[in-house]
Protein backbone atom coordinates (compact mmCIF):
# COMPACT_ATOMS: atom_id res chain seq x y z
CA UNK A 1 0.00 0.00 0.00
CA UNK A 2 1.49 3.37 -0.99
CA UNK A 3 1.67 6.11 1.58
CA UNK A 4 -0.61 9.11 1.43
CA UNK A 5 2.39 11.11 2.49
CA UNK A 6 4.16 10.16 -0.71
CA UNK A 7 1.46 11.69 -2.89
CA UNK A 8 2.29 15.24 -3.85
CA UNK A 9 -1.20 16.26 -4.90
CA UNK A 10 -3.50 16.54 -1.86
CA UNK A 11 -6.60 15.94 -3.98
CA UNK A 12 -5.16 12.71 -5.27
CA UNK A 13 -4.34 11.69 -1.71
CA UNK A 14 -7.86 12.52 -0.64
CA UNK A 15 -9.34 10.50 -3.51
CA UNK A 16 -7.09 7.61 -2.65
CA UNK A 17 -8.07 7.85 1.00
CA UNK A 18 -11.76 8.03 0.27
CA UNK A 19 -11.49 5.15 -2.14
CA UNK A 20 -9.91 2.95 0.50
CA UNK A 21 -11.63 4.09 3.60
CA UNK A 22 -14.65 2.34 4.92
CA UNK A 23 -15.27 5.29 7.21
CA UNK A 24 -17.84 7.72 5.91
CA UNK A 25 -18.46 11.25 7.08
CA UNK A 26 -21.11 11.26 9.72
CA UNK A 27 -24.54 12.70 9.08
CA UNK A 28 -23.69 15.60 11.36
CA UNK A 29 -20.55 16.44 9.45
CA UNK A 30 -22.34 16.19 6.13
CA UNK A 31 -25.04 18.47 7.48
CA UNK A 32 -22.38 20.99 8.44
CA UNK A 33 -20.78 20.86 5.04
CA UNK A 34 -24.13 21.18 3.34
CA UNK A 35 -24.73 24.51 4.98
CA UNK A 36 -26.96 23.93 7.97
CA UNK A 37 -24.37 25.64 10.12
CA UNK A 38 -24.71 28.75 7.96
CA UNK A 39 -28.43 28.63 8.50
CA UNK A 40 -27.81 28.28 12.20
CA UNK A 41 -25.49 31.26 12.18
CA UNK A 42 -28.11 33.36 10.46
CA UNK A 43 -30.65 32.48 13.08
CA UNK A 44 -28.21 33.32 15.79
CA UNK A 45 -27.85 29.89 17.36
CA UNK A 46 -24.11 29.72 16.65
CA UNK A 47 -22.05 32.19 18.58
CA UNK A 48 -18.59 33.69 18.73
CA UNK A 49 -18.03 31.18 21.50
CA UNK A 50 -18.80 28.37 19.07
CA UNK A 51 -16.19 29.74 16.66
CA UNK A 52 -13.68 29.86 19.50
CA UNK A 53 -14.37 26.22 20.39
CA UNK A 54 -14.02 25.17 16.76
CA UNK A 55 -10.75 27.05 16.44
CA UNK A 56 -9.30 25.45 19.56
CA UNK A 57 -10.27 22.05 18.17
CA UNK A 58 -8.78 23.00 14.82
CA UNK A 59 -5.49 23.94 16.49
CA UNK A 60 -5.35 20.54 18.20
CA UNK A 61 -6.20 18.72 14.96
CA UNK A 62 -3.45 20.56 13.08
CA UNK A 63 -1.00 19.57 15.79
CA UNK A 64 -2.17 15.95 15.59
CA UNK A 65 -1.56 15.97 11.83
CA UNK A 66 1.98 17.22 12.47
CA UNK A 67 2.51 14.61 15.19
CA UNK A 68 1.48 11.77 12.90
CA UNK A 69 3.80 13.21 10.25
CA UNK A 70 6.67 13.00 12.73
CA UNK A 71 5.71 9.42 13.51
CA UNK A 72 5.40 8.45 9.85
CA UNK A 73 8.74 9.98 8.96
CA UNK A 74 10.54 8.65 12.03
CA UNK A 75 11.46 5.37 10.36
CA UNK A 76 10.32 3.64 13.54
CA UNK A 77 6.94 2.43 12.25
CA UNK A 78 6.70 -0.77 10.29
CA UNK A 79 3.84 -1.80 8.06
CA UNK A 80 0.99 -2.32 8.70
CA UNK A 81 1.31 0.08 11.66
CA UNK A 82 2.67 2.78 9.36
CA UNK A 83 -0.38 2.51 7.12
CA UNK A 84 -2.61 2.74 10.16
CA UNK A 85 -0.86 5.90 11.36
CA UNK A 86 -1.17 7.47 7.94
CA UNK A 87 -4.85 6.57 7.80
CA UNK A 88 -5.42 8.16 11.20
CA UNK A 89 -3.54 11.24 10.04
CA UNK A 90 -5.94 11.33 7.09
CA UNK A 91 -8.87 11.38 9.50
CA UNK A 92 -7.32 14.31 11.37
CA UNK A 93 -6.87 16.11 8.05
CA UNK A 94 -10.57 15.58 7.35
CA UNK A 95 -11.48 16.86 10.81
CA UNK A 96 -9.26 19.93 10.35
CA UNK A 97 -10.68 20.60 6.91
CA UNK A 98 -14.24 20.41 8.20
CA UNK A 99 -13.51 22.56 11.24
CA UNK A 100 -11.76 25.23 9.17
CA UNK A 101 -14.60 25.37 6.65
CA UNK A 102 -17.15 25.62 9.44
CA UNK A 103 -15.24 28.44 11.15
CA UNK A 104 -15.20 30.29 7.83
CA UNK A 105 -18.88 29.68 7.23
CA UNK A 106 -19.61 31.10 10.65
CA UNK A 107 -17.67 34.24 9.80
CA UNK A 108 -14.53 33.42 11.76
CA UNK A 109 -10.91 33.12 10.77
CA UNK A 110 -9.56 29.58 11.05
CA UNK A 111 -6.32 29.24 12.97
CA UNK A 112 -3.39 28.21 10.81
CA UNK A 113 -0.94 25.41 11.41
CA UNK A 114 2.16 26.51 13.31
CA UNK A 115 5.38 26.74 11.35
CA UNK A 116 7.00 24.52 13.95
CA UNK A 117 5.68 22.13 16.60
CA UNK A 118 7.52 20.87 19.63
CA UNK A 119 7.32 17.15 20.10
CA UNK A 120 9.35 15.01 22.50
CA UNK A 121 11.12 13.27 19.62
CA UNK A 122 14.15 12.50 21.76
CA UNK A 123 11.94 10.09 23.70
CA UNK A 124 10.81 8.18 20.60
CA UNK A 125 13.20 5.25 20.24
CA UNK A 126 11.03 2.52 18.77
CA UNK A 127 7.59 1.75 17.37
CA UNK A 128 6.03 1.28 20.80
CA UNK A 129 7.22 4.75 21.86
CA UNK A 130 5.55 6.29 18.81
CA UNK A 131 2.34 4.35 19.36
CA UNK A 132 2.29 5.33 23.04
CA UNK A 133 2.82 8.98 22.12
CA UNK A 134 0.00 8.83 19.56
CA UNK A 135 -2.31 7.02 21.97
CA UNK A 136 -1.74 9.72 24.57
CA UNK A 137 -2.65 12.43 22.07
CA UNK A 138 -5.76 10.54 20.97
CA UNK A 139 -6.85 10.00 24.58
CA UNK A 140 -6.45 13.70 25.18
CA UNK A 141 -8.43 14.46 22.04
CA UNK A 142 -11.31 12.33 23.26
CA UNK A 143 -11.35 14.27 26.55
CA UNK A 144 -11.04 17.61 24.76
CA UNK A 145 -14.01 16.92 22.50
CA UNK A 146 -15.97 15.55 25.44
CA UNK A 147 -15.29 18.82 27.23
CA UNK A 148 -16.31 20.84 24.18
CA UNK A 149 -19.55 19.06 23.26
CA UNK A 150 -21.69 20.62 26.01
CA UNK A 151 -20.34 24.12 25.37
CA UNK A 152 -21.67 24.72 21.87
CA UNK A 153 -24.67 26.99 21.56
CA UNK A 154 -25.47 25.30 18.26
CA UNK A 155 -26.47 21.68 18.89
CA UNK A 156 -25.56 20.62 15.36
CA UNK A 157 -22.01 21.60 16.21
CA UNK A 158 -22.19 19.51 19.39
CA UNK A 159 -23.32 16.59 17.28
CA UNK A 160 -20.48 17.08 14.80
CA UNK A 161 -17.96 17.32 17.65
CA UNK A 162 -19.36 14.11 19.13
CA UNK A 163 -18.92 12.47 15.74
CA UNK A 164 -15.24 13.44 15.72
CA UNK A 165 -14.93 12.28 19.36
CA UNK A 166 -16.10 8.83 18.28
CA UNK A 167 -13.43 8.68 15.61
CA UNK A 168 -10.69 9.76 18.05
CA UNK A 169 -11.87 7.12 20.53
CA UNK A 170 -11.52 4.46 17.84
CA UNK A 171 -7.98 5.66 17.13
CA UNK A 172 -7.15 5.49 20.83
CA UNK A 173 -8.55 1.96 21.15
CA UNK A 174 -6.72 0.68 18.07
CA UNK A 175 -3.44 2.20 19.25
CA UNK A 176 -3.85 0.64 22.69
CA UNK A 177 -4.55 -2.69 21.04
CA UNK A 178 -1.42 -2.34 18.91
CA UNK A 179 0.53 -1.78 22.13
CA UNK A 180 -0.87 -4.98 23.58
CA UNK A 181 -3.01 -3.07 26.08
CA UNK A 182 -6.71 -3.50 26.77
CA UNK A 183 -8.18 -1.49 23.88
CA UNK A 184 -11.27 -0.43 25.81
CA UNK A 185 -10.28 -0.32 29.48
CA UNK A 186 -13.29 1.56 30.80
CA UNK A 187 -17.02 1.83 30.16
CA UNK A 188 -16.96 5.62 30.19
CA UNK A 189 -14.45 8.16 28.95
CA UNK A 190 -13.72 11.34 30.84
CA UNK B 1 3.64 46.79 51.62
CA UNK B 2 1.34 45.07 54.12
CA UNK B 3 -1.09 44.32 51.33
CA UNK B 4 1.69 42.85 49.22
CA UNK B 5 2.83 40.65 52.07
CA UNK B 6 -0.73 39.49 52.70
CA UNK B 7 -1.21 38.66 49.03
CA UNK B 8 2.02 36.69 48.99
CA UNK B 9 1.00 34.84 52.15
CA UNK B 10 -2.38 33.95 50.65
CA UNK B 11 -0.73 32.81 47.43
CA UNK B 12 1.63 30.56 49.39
CA UNK B 13 -1.28 29.20 51.38
CA UNK B 14 -3.10 28.47 48.14
CA UNK B 15 -0.08 26.75 46.63
CA UNK B 16 0.28 24.69 49.78
CA UNK B 17 -3.28 23.46 49.42
CA UNK B 18 -2.15 21.54 46.34
CA UNK B 19 -0.51 19.05 48.66
CA UNK B 20 -3.96 17.97 49.85
CA UNK B 21 -4.68 16.20 46.58
CA UNK B 22 -3.40 12.81 45.46
CA UNK B 23 -0.74 13.51 42.85
CA UNK B 24 -0.72 9.90 41.59
CA UNK B 25 -4.42 10.10 40.84
CA UNK B 26 -3.85 13.56 39.38
CA UNK B 27 -1.33 12.14 36.92
CA UNK B 28 -4.03 9.87 35.50
CA UNK B 29 -6.46 12.77 35.30
CA UNK B 30 -3.80 14.84 33.53
CA UNK B 31 -4.15 12.46 30.55
CA UNK B 32 -7.34 14.38 29.74
CA UNK B 33 -5.24 17.47 29.09
CA UNK B 34 -2.96 15.74 26.58
CA UNK B 35 -4.69 16.98 23.45
CA UNK B 36 -3.56 20.52 24.17
CA UNK B 37 -1.00 20.59 26.98
CA UNK B 38 2.34 19.15 27.98
CA UNK B 39 4.46 19.72 31.04
CA UNK B 40 7.64 20.88 29.39
CA UNK B 41 6.69 22.54 26.12
CA UNK B 42 4.00 24.75 24.61
CA UNK B 43 1.30 23.21 22.45
CA UNK B 44 -2.23 24.43 21.71
CA UNK B 45 -2.08 25.41 25.34
CA UNK B 46 0.92 26.65 27.31
CA UNK B 47 3.32 24.37 29.16
CA UNK B 48 2.58 23.45 32.75
CA UNK B 49 6.02 23.30 34.34
CA UNK B 50 6.12 26.08 36.91
CA UNK B 51 2.39 26.75 36.65
CA UNK B 52 1.71 27.30 40.34
CA UNK B 53 2.87 30.76 41.24
CA UNK B 54 2.96 31.96 37.64
CA UNK B 55 0.88 34.88 36.41
CA UNK B 56 -1.75 33.90 33.82
CA UNK B 57 -0.68 34.73 30.30
CA UNK B 58 2.98 34.93 31.24
CA UNK B 59 4.74 32.11 29.39
CA UNK B 60 7.09 33.92 27.03
CA UNK B 61 6.24 33.47 23.37
CA UNK B 62 2.91 31.75 23.92
CA UNK B 63 -0.02 33.25 22.01
CA UNK B 64 -2.60 33.70 24.75
CA UNK B 65 -6.16 34.88 24.27
CA UNK B 66 -6.74 38.54 25.14
CA UNK B 67 -9.05 37.32 27.89
CA UNK B 68 -6.30 35.30 29.57
CA UNK B 69 -3.77 38.09 29.22
CA UNK B 70 -6.16 40.50 30.90
CA UNK B 71 -7.31 38.09 33.61
CA UNK B 72 -4.85 39.28 36.30
CA UNK B 73 -4.83 35.79 37.74
CA UNK B 74 -1.86 34.32 39.53
CA UNK B 75 -2.12 30.55 39.47
CA UNK B 76 -2.47 29.17 42.97
CA UNK B 77 -4.28 26.04 44.10
CA UNK B 78 -7.30 28.23 44.73
CA UNK B 79 -7.38 30.11 41.42
CA UNK B 80 -6.53 26.97 39.47
CA UNK B 81 -9.34 25.11 41.24
CA UNK B 82 -11.83 27.79 40.18
CA UNK B 83 -10.54 27.84 36.61
CA UNK B 84 -10.54 24.07 36.22
CA UNK B 85 -14.09 23.88 37.59
CA UNK B 86 -15.36 26.08 34.77
CA UNK B 87 -12.74 27.71 32.54
CA UNK B 88 -15.24 29.70 30.47
CA UNK B 89 -16.98 31.15 33.48
CA UNK B 90 -13.75 31.99 35.29
CA UNK B 91 -12.09 33.59 32.28
CA UNK B 92 -14.81 34.46 29.74
CA UNK B 93 -13.28 34.40 26.29
CA UNK B 94 -10.54 31.89 27.14
CA UNK B 95 -9.53 29.61 24.28
CA UNK B 96 -9.50 26.73 26.73
CA UNK B 97 -12.92 25.74 25.48
CA UNK B 98 -13.43 22.87 27.87
CA UNK B 99 -16.36 22.25 30.15
CA UNK B 100 -14.07 21.72 33.11
CA UNK B 101 -13.47 19.16 35.82
CA UNK B 102 -16.62 19.20 37.94
CA UNK B 103 -15.36 16.91 40.71
CA UNK B 104 -13.54 18.84 43.45
CA UNK B 105 -11.44 15.84 44.48
CA UNK B 106 -10.28 15.31 40.91
CA UNK B 107 -9.35 18.98 40.67
CA UNK B 108 -7.36 18.77 43.91
CA UNK B 109 -5.58 15.65 42.62
CA UNK B 110 -4.81 17.33 39.32
CA UNK B 111 -3.42 20.41 41.04
CA UNK B 112 -1.33 18.23 43.36
CA UNK B 113 0.11 16.49 40.31
CA UNK B 114 0.91 19.78 38.56
CA UNK B 115 2.61 20.97 41.72
CA UNK B 116 4.62 17.77 42.10
CA UNK B 117 5.53 17.64 38.41
CA UNK B 118 6.85 21.19 38.48
CA UNK B 119 9.13 20.26 41.36
CA UNK B 120 10.30 16.82 40.30
CA UNK B 121 9.38 15.79 36.74
CA UNK B 122 12.31 15.39 34.37
CA UNK B 123 10.49 17.51 31.78
CA UNK B 124 10.42 20.40 34.23
CA UNK B 125 14.07 20.43 35.18
CA UNK B 126 15.37 23.91 34.47
CA UNK B 127 11.99 25.09 33.15
CA UNK B 128 9.62 27.64 34.64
Amino acid sequence: MSSFLAIANPNAARRLFLGRSTVLLSGAAVALLSGRDVLAAKTGSATAGDVRILNTALGAELEAIAAYQVGAESGLLQKPVLDLAVQFQGHHKEHADLLAKTVQKLGGKPVAAKSKYNFPVEGLKNQADVLRFAAKLEQGAVSAYLGAVPLFANRDLSKAAASILGDEAMHWAVLRNALGENPVPVAFVS
Amino acid sequence: MIRLALTAALAMAGAGAAAQGDAASGEEIYARCAACHALGYDRVGPRHCGLLGRKAGAVPGFDYSPAMKKSRITWTAKTLDAFLADPGRTVPGTTMTYAGVPDATERADLIAYLDRASKSAAECKGRK
